[in-house]
């Protein structure tokens, strides 16, 4: 269980985390979802202790995480993958990892053995692929076998097939009752994972909701019909107070009614339907549309505008 | 903490919680292996040792009978090396905490121990314990090296004689300090180039400035190679030369040493990682 109270946190001038409090609770994947520069990234550091909020608390089981008595049997966190040492093996970097925590040499294996690393655990990690990288910074993390597991952007530059391991990996540690808290700016890739959504943008909560909740206060009604009189079903539905998105070949997209009020206004005018079917807004889209408001509201803020936050380019 | 959590295979080791908590022994550990597990350690070990015995033994090979004066000091010519040994050894200090920052380890490294004063006491100690035992070799190479050289003349010493044991051995605690010191500048500076400058600045640049001021003037036994090299002196200096005495003189580098880590320490713990 993460708590996260009032958290702020600002590099110079730019507010990167605004007063942000939520909870990630056990068992479940919580996806943390937000743009580029949202604060993911400097939220998941505070958590670590890594950076020191300006204001706010962040407890990890009820302790800040510097207070935990073996910090790695409790989180096991991949905030960088790249973050380590090019000139040392795989094996080596997990034993001195180990090490600090007083966990017996024979995990080190356990844990390659989970990423499926065994065959280059002796080799410098300089050469490794990304994927490679990726495995092993998750194998980091698996280490302490944590209650709470934290990846930031896991799937980032990962083929399908990575992508997929470490989805199905998440899904698993969940299954084991741990907490796991995972950042993504795709909202795609968090449709299909995650239990819980907390979205961030510009630093401040946007929403904290189950996927479910998500999708149905976000998405507005929509119907797909198709029908070989579009022109005249167009100007029926708008009339009726739908607004119209046309796809082509006669599929047009009517958003505002429902299903059985586009089937009666066909019906009523002796329009034939061959296709009907209410369809929702995608996740992305109504992601984005949150997201948005929040960036559209700072980019009218002439001073910065657009602008990076600093952390952005520290945190590689 | 909780630990009402299910566990189970095939993720889950099932690891047993055990009592205290993760401290200075592992830490220690730990960072045994970071030292030990990166070849450019052996490289840069080996290269100090090199570096070191080669222009002590260029000094002894030099010297010869004569002019020599009441002063000449044998054990001091066969450890001369130490000039740019201590560069050597302050560079690697530095690189002891800058290569965590380049590499961005430094943030693996508190995710798994925050706690921030036990990681880098564990750092000094095995750093310092791995400059010890390497700075040992080099001045005992240098020195029996050294000797061998000027016995063709009938100038070299013995470890008998008055001090010289003190001399060779002072000259290995000379170089874990300078160690140190560059281990506190990286610390405070945290990049590679700005800690190589503070380090250079600091043991070469202000040793060759102080040569141009009046000795009267006493400034010069402050500058850290003069302070700190008067203890692998055997035949103390001139007194004319204003200097600090072997221990004294080495306290004074040790005190430049404490106040960089002490320093880079307060604001490690301040800073963000």
């Amino acid at each position: 269980m993460i708590e996260v109270r009032n958290l702020t946190k600002r590099y110079g001038e730019t507010l990167a985390v605004d007063d942000l409090s939520f909870r990630v609770e056990p068992g479940k994947i919580t996806g943390f979802l937000g743009p580029n520069g949202a604060g993911k990234t400097t939220t998941m550091r505070m958590i670590l202790g890594l950076d020191r909020p300006a204001r706010g608390t962040v407890t990890v089981h009820g302790k800040a995480f510097d207070q935990l008595a073996w910090p790695m049997r409790e989180v096991g966190a991949l905030l960088d993958a790249r973050a380590i040492h090019g000139g040392r093996s795989a094996r080596s970097h997990l034993l001195c990892l180990a090490q600090a925590n007083n966990l017996p040499r024979r995990r080190v294996d356990e844990v390659l053995e989970i990423v499926g690393m065994q065959e280059v655990a002796g080799e410098r990690s300089k050469g490794f692929s990304l994927g490679m990288g990726q495995r092993l910074g998750i194998a980091a993390a698996l280490l302490g076998d944590p209650a709470v597991v934290m990846f930031d952007e896991p799937v980032n530059g990962l083929d399908p097939d990575g992508i997929l391991w470490i989805r199905n990996l998440m899904k698993a540690l969940a299954a084991e009752g741990r907490t796991v808290f995972v950042s993504s700016h795709l909202m795609s890739e968090m449709e299909n994972t995650a239990d819980r959504l907390i979205v961030i943008g510009r630093g401040k909560l946007i929403a904290d909701c189950t996927v479910t909740e998500f999708i149905a206060a976000h998405s507005r009604q929509q119907v797909r019909v198709r029908t070989p009189q579009p022109e005249l079903l167009a100007r029926l539905a708008v009339s009726a107070g739908g607004t119209i998105r046309d796809d082509g070949d006669g599929v047009m997209l009517v958003q505002g009614l429902g299903p059985s009020q586009v089937g009666d206004l066909a019906f009523e005018n002796g329009i034939r339907l061959h296709e009907l079917a209410p369809a929702h807004a995608s996740l992305e889209a109504a992601f984005m549309e949150l997201t948005a408001s929040s960036v559209q509201f700072h980019a009218s803020v002439p001073a910065d505008a657009g602008r990076t936050p600093a952390y952005a380019g520290k945190a590689t | 903490m909780t630990t009402t959590v299910n566990r189970m295979t095939p993720i889950a080791g099932r690891l047993p919680q055990p009592a205290g908590k993760a401290g200075f022994a592992g830490t220690l550990r730990s960072e045994f292996t970071k030292i030990r597990s990166v070849r450019s350690t052996y490289w840069s070990l080996i290269i100090l040792i090199v570096v070191t015995v080669g222009v002590g033994a260029l000094a002894s090979a030099s010297s010869r009978p004569g002019n020599l004066g009441p002063h000449f000091d044998p054990a001091n010519i066969s450890l001369y090396g130490l000039v740019l040994g201590q560069l050597i050894i302050a560079v690697l200090g530095a690189l002891t905490i800058t290569s965590e920052y380049s590499t961005g380890m430094i943030r693996t490294s508190l995710a798994v121990m925050p706690r921030r004063g036990t990681v880098i006491a564990a750092k000094a100690v095995v750093f310092g314990a791995v400059a010890l035992v390497t700075g040992l070799m080099a001045c005992f190479a240098s020195f029996f090296l050294g000797q061998a050289l000027m016995s063709g003349h009938h100038i070299s010493t013995t470890l008998g004689q008055p001090d010289v044991l003190r001399a060779v051995i002072g000259g290995a605690l000379f170089l874990t300090a300078c160690g140190l010191l560059g281990f506190g500048l990286g610390l405070i500076l945290r990049h590679t180039a700005a800690a190589i400058s503070a380090v250079v600045g600091l043991l070469f640049v202000l040793f060759i400035l102080a040569l141009r001021l009046p000795s009267s003037w006493q400034v010069s036994k402050w500058v850290p190679l003069n302070a700190g090299g008067q203890i692998w002196q055997a035949v103390p200096s001139q007194p004319s030369a204003h200097m600090f005495s072997a221990w004294t003189g080495f306290g004074v580098l040790c005190g430049y040493a404490a106040i960089a880590i002490i320093g880079g320490l307060i604001l490690f713990r301040k800073r963000d990682a």
